[in-house]
C-alpha cells in the first residue's frame, strides 16, 4: 500500500480512513442501541483506533535514514499542517485545557491565543531558515551553525529537559485515559498507553509517526467536534455553536450572579479529593491582570517557536515554501480544535449549572445527585465531587468538585449524551495525547542517536546501526517517561506549560539569532544556552520553594527570566569573544536564500 | 551579493510588519482587556472574550498564509524562489 505513488493518493487513502472511523462510530452507536455495555464500548474505541495506528506503523516501516529522521521529506503541506497539528494539540489541549478555561476562565485563555499565535514566530522566524539548512534534527542546526560538540550536547540538553518534562504529562493522559476506557488501574493504564505509542513509532520513526498523526489527527478533530455541536443542538443553543453561544455565554454570567461565589473554609476544602477544583471564577469577565495574560501568552509563543518536536515537523516537508505554507495549515488545524474549546467549556458548564435544564444539578438534593450514574463512575474514579457544606440538603455552586482533566471526557455523559459518544471522546484523547507523546519521545532518541551518537561517538557508523541505536533509545526513553507518569508529580497542564518555559529559556534566542544575527557566534550560543537553561531553573525552584518572584513572572512563566538571561549573555559574550568564521557565515547567507541546495547534505 | 543583500532587507521589511501586527493582536490588545470586554463583539459575545476565542487565533491563520504568499513573491522578485510547485 504504502509504495509509489503513495502521496499521490493521500486524500484517498484518508478519505477511506475517515469513512471508515465514521462507520465504526455508527456501529457502536447501534451496538449500544442493542445492548452494548459501556465499557465494552470503551474497549472497542481504543482498542480499534489504537490497533489502526499499529497498522500504519508497521507499514510504514523503514531501514534508509533520511525517511526514519525526516520522513523522506515528502510530505505534502496540507498534511503535514494535520501531522503537526496532532502532534502539536496533546493530552493537554484535548484533555486539559477545556477543562483550565472552564475553572480559570479568562486567565487561561492567554493559552489559546499564546498556542496558536507562537506560530506566526515559528513561520516567520525559524521554520523555512531550519528546513533550508537541511538538518536532521534541531541541535543538528545548533551543531552545525555554532560549530562544535559542545554547543550541540547543550542543544540536546535543552531540548532533552523541555521535551521529558512535556512527555511524562502526555503519557499521564494516555494512562489517565486508558484507566477510565479500560477500566484498569492508572499505574498499569500508564504502560498500555507506552506499548501504543512505540507501535507508531518504533518501525518507522519519522515516516510512520507523520502517518499515524494524520490518522490521530482525524480521530481526535471529529471526537472534540461531535459533541461540542451535538450539544449545542440538544440544548437548542444553536445549530452551529461557535458563532451561537452569546447568549449562553451571557446566560452563565447571570448563573454566577444568581448563585454567587461562596468561598469554602480551608476545613470543608480538606475533604475534598487532591487535584479536584470548583467552579469559583465567573466565565467570561477579564479576571486577570493585563500582565498575567500577556506574559502567560508571551511565554508560551516563544516556547511554542522553540519546542524541537514541532520545529522537526518543518524538516518533513519538500521545498521551503512548503515549510512555509504548512505552518499556516497546522495553525488552521489547530484553530479548528481551540476555537471549540471555550464552546465546550460553555455547554458543559451550562449544561450542568443550569436549574431549568434537565442535566442541571445545581439546586438539586445531595442525595439525588449521588444517585446518578455517571457521578458514581467519575467520583470513584476520584475525578469528581459533591459534598453537602452547608448541610441544607441542596448541591450548590460551591459544593460542587471535578478534576481540569476530567471535563471533556466527562462531558457528554453530564450532558446526556449516549454512551458511544464518551467512548469516541476517550479514543480523540488518547488519539491527542499519542501523537504527541510520539513527536516528543521521537525528537528525544533522534537528537541523541543522531546528535550524540552519529556525530560525536561513532561518525563512522552504518545506517543500520545507527537506526538500532535510535530505536533502542525510542524504548528507553519511553519507559522512563512512562515511569514518572506513573509518580504523577504535577498536573498535565501544569508539567505541557513548564515545558514550555524550559524550551524557550534555552534554545529561542540561540536558534533565532542563529538564522537573522550572523556575528552570533559559538561562545555566544553555549553561555546563552547554559544560562538560559539555569537561570530559568533556578527562578523555577526559587517560586516553588516559596520564593516571591518579581515582575509578575510565575512558575507558569519563569521562561520569560531564563530566555531575558540568555539573550543578554549570547548579544555579550559573542561581541565579545570573535566574529563567526567565513565559511559559518556564508552557511548562513546560504539558509537565507530558499533556492538552491540544502546547507548540510546528509547520508 | 548585492541581490542577495536586497532580498535580505525586504524579508526584513516583511519580518517587521509581519511581527508587529502579531504583536497587537497577541499582546496589545489584551492591554485593555477589562475595558474591551464591555463592548459587545462580533455574534454578540463580549469583544476580548470574542478575541481569546476566535477573533486572534483565525487572524494568526491568516497572517501566516499572507506572510507566505508575500514572502514567495519576494523570493521570485530575485529569482531565489524553489522549482518545483508543491
Amino acid at each position: 500500500m504504502i509504495k509509489g505513488n503513495f502521496i499521490d493518493n493521500l486524500p484517498k487513502i484518508y478519505g477511506i480512513y475517515t469513512g471508515g472511523f465514521i462507520g465504526f462510530i455508527i456501529l457502536m452507536a447501534i451496538g449500544e442501541q442493542m445492548g452494548m455495555s459501556s465499557k465494552a464500548i470503551g474497549i472497542c474505541f481504543v482498542a480499534f483506533t489504537v490497533f489502526i495506528y499499529a497498522v500504519i506503523g508497521w507499514l510504514s516501516r523503514t531501514a534508509q535514514a533520511s525517511n526514519y529522521y525526516v520522513a523522506g521529506r515528502t510530505v505534502p503541506t496540507v498534511f503535514n499542517g494535520m501531522a503537526t497539528a496532532a502532534d502539536w494539540m496533546s493530552g493537554a489541549s484535548f484533555v486539559a485545557m477545556a477543562g483550565g478555561i472552564y475553572f480559570k476562565g479568562y486567565g487561561y485563555m492567554a493559552l489559546l491565543v499564546g498556542w496558536t499565535g507562537g506560530y506566526v514566530l515559528v513561520a516567520t522566524l525559524l521554520a523555512p531558515y531550519l528546513r533550508k539548512f537541511g538538518c536532521y534534527t534541531v541541535p543538528d542546526f545548533v551543531g552545525t551553525r555554532y560549530g562544535g560538540n559542545t554547543a550541540r550536547l547543550m542543544a540536546v540538553i535543552v531540548l532533552t529537559v523541555a521535551s521529558f518534562t512535556y512527555v511524562t504529562a502526555q503519557i499521564n493522559a494516555t494512562g489517565t485515559i486508558a484507566s477510565v476506557a479500560l477500566d484498569i488501574p492508572f499505574q498499569y493504564a500508564v504502560y498500555v498507553g507506552l506499548v501504543s505509542i512505540l507501535l507508531c513509532s518504533m518501525l518507522g520513526g519519522m515516516r510512520g509517526v507523520t502517518w499515524t498523526q494524520v490518522a490521530q489527527y482525524i480521530v481526535l478533530i471529529i471526537a472534540y467536534l461531535l459533541p461540542v455541536f451535538w450539544i449545542s443542538n440538544n440544548i437548542g443553543a444553536g445549530f452551529f455553536p461557535h458563532f451561537m453561544l452569546a447568549d449562553e455565554v451571557a446566560r452563565i454570567g447571570e448563573l454566577e450572579q444568581q448563585f454567587g461565589f461562596v468561598k469554602n473554609s480551608a476545613a470543608d476544602l480538606k475533604t475534598v479529593p487532591k487535584g479536584l477544583a470548583g467552579i469559583t471564577k465567573a466565565h467570561s469577565e477579564v479576571n486577570a491582570t493585563p500582565w498575567a495574560f500577556i506574559s502567560l501568552a508571551l511565554a508560551m509563543m516563544m516556547g511554542t517557536a522553540s519546542l524541537p518536536h514541532v520545529m522537526m515537523r518543518f524538516f518533513t516537508t519538500p521545498s521551503v515554501k512548503a515549510a512555509r505554507k504548512s505552518v499556516g495549515w497546522s495553525v488552521f488545524f489547530i484553530f479548528l480544535l481551540y476555537s471549540s474549546a471555550p464552546m465546550l467549556a460553555t455547554l458543559s458548564k451550562l449544561a450542568l449549572i443550569d436549574p431549568t435544564l434537565p442535566t442541571g444539578i445545581i439546586g438539586k438534593s445531595v442525595a439525588e445527585v449521588q444517585a446518578i450514574d455517571w457521578y458514581q463512575n467519575w467520583n470513584q474514579a476520584n475525578l469528581m465531587f459533591v459534598s453537602d457544606f452547608n448541610g441544607n440538603g441542596t448541591v450548590e455552586l460551591n459544593e460542587f468538585f471535578m478534576a481540569g482533566k476530567a471535563v471533556v471526557l466527562a462531558t457528554p455523559e453530564v450532558a446526556g449524551l449516549p454512551y458511544v459518544i464518551s467512548g469516541l471522546v476517550a479514543a480523540g484523547g488518547m488519539a491527542a495525547a499519542m501523537s504527541t507523546a510520539d513527536g516528543l519521545i521521537l525528537a528525544i532518541a533522534n537528537a541523541i542517536s543522531h546528535d550524540v551518537y552519529y556525530k560525536m561517538v561513532d561518525p563512522k557508523a552504518e545506517t543500520a546501526k545507527r537506526l538500532t541505536v535510535a530505536r533502542i533509545l525510542l524504548v528507553v526513553i519511553g519507559f522512563a517517561g512512562a515511569t514518572i507518569a506513573a509518580m504523577e508529580i504535577q498536573g498535565i497542564l501544569g508539567s505541557v506549560i513548564w515545558a514550555f518555559d524550559f524550551a524557550m529559556s534555552g534554545l529561542f534566542w540561540p536558534l533565532v539569532l542563529g538564522v537573522w544575527w550572523k556575528r552570533a557566534n559559538k561562545e555566544g550560543a553555549i553561555a546563552g544556552m547554559v544560562l538560559g537553561l539555569v537561570s530559568g531553573f533556578a527562578y523555577l525552584i526559587w517560586v516553588r520553594s516559596g520564593g516571591s518572584g518579581f515582575l509578575g513572572i510565575t512558575q507558569l512563566t519563569f521562561g520569560i527570566f531564563g530566555s531575558t538571561v540568555s539573550l543578554v549573555a549570547m548579544v555579550v559574550v559573542s561581541l565579545a569573544t570573535t566574529a563567526p568564521n567565513a565559511a559559518t557565515q556564508k552557511m548562513v547567507d546560504d539558509a537565507r536564500v530558499p533556492a538552491g541546495a540544502q546547507v548540510i547534505s546528509q547520508k | 551579493m548585492a541581490k542577495n543583500a536586497q532580498h535580505w532587507e525586504k524579508t526584513k521589511g516583511l519580518l517587521i510588519v509581519t511581527l508587529v501586527i502579531w504583536a497587537i493582536f497577541s499582546m496589545g490588545i489584551f492591554l485593555f482587556g477589562a475595558e474591551m470586554n464591555e463592548v459587545t463583539g462580533p455574534f454578540g459575545y463580549p469583544l476580548t472574550y470574542w478575541f481569546t476565542c476566535q477573533g486572534s487565533l483565525g487572524l494568526f491563520v491568516i497572517l501566516i498564509f499572507w506572510f507566505a504568499g508575500r514572502q514567495e513573491k519576494i523570493d521570485e522578485e530575485f529569482g531565489f524562489a524553489e522549482r518545483g510547485d508543491d
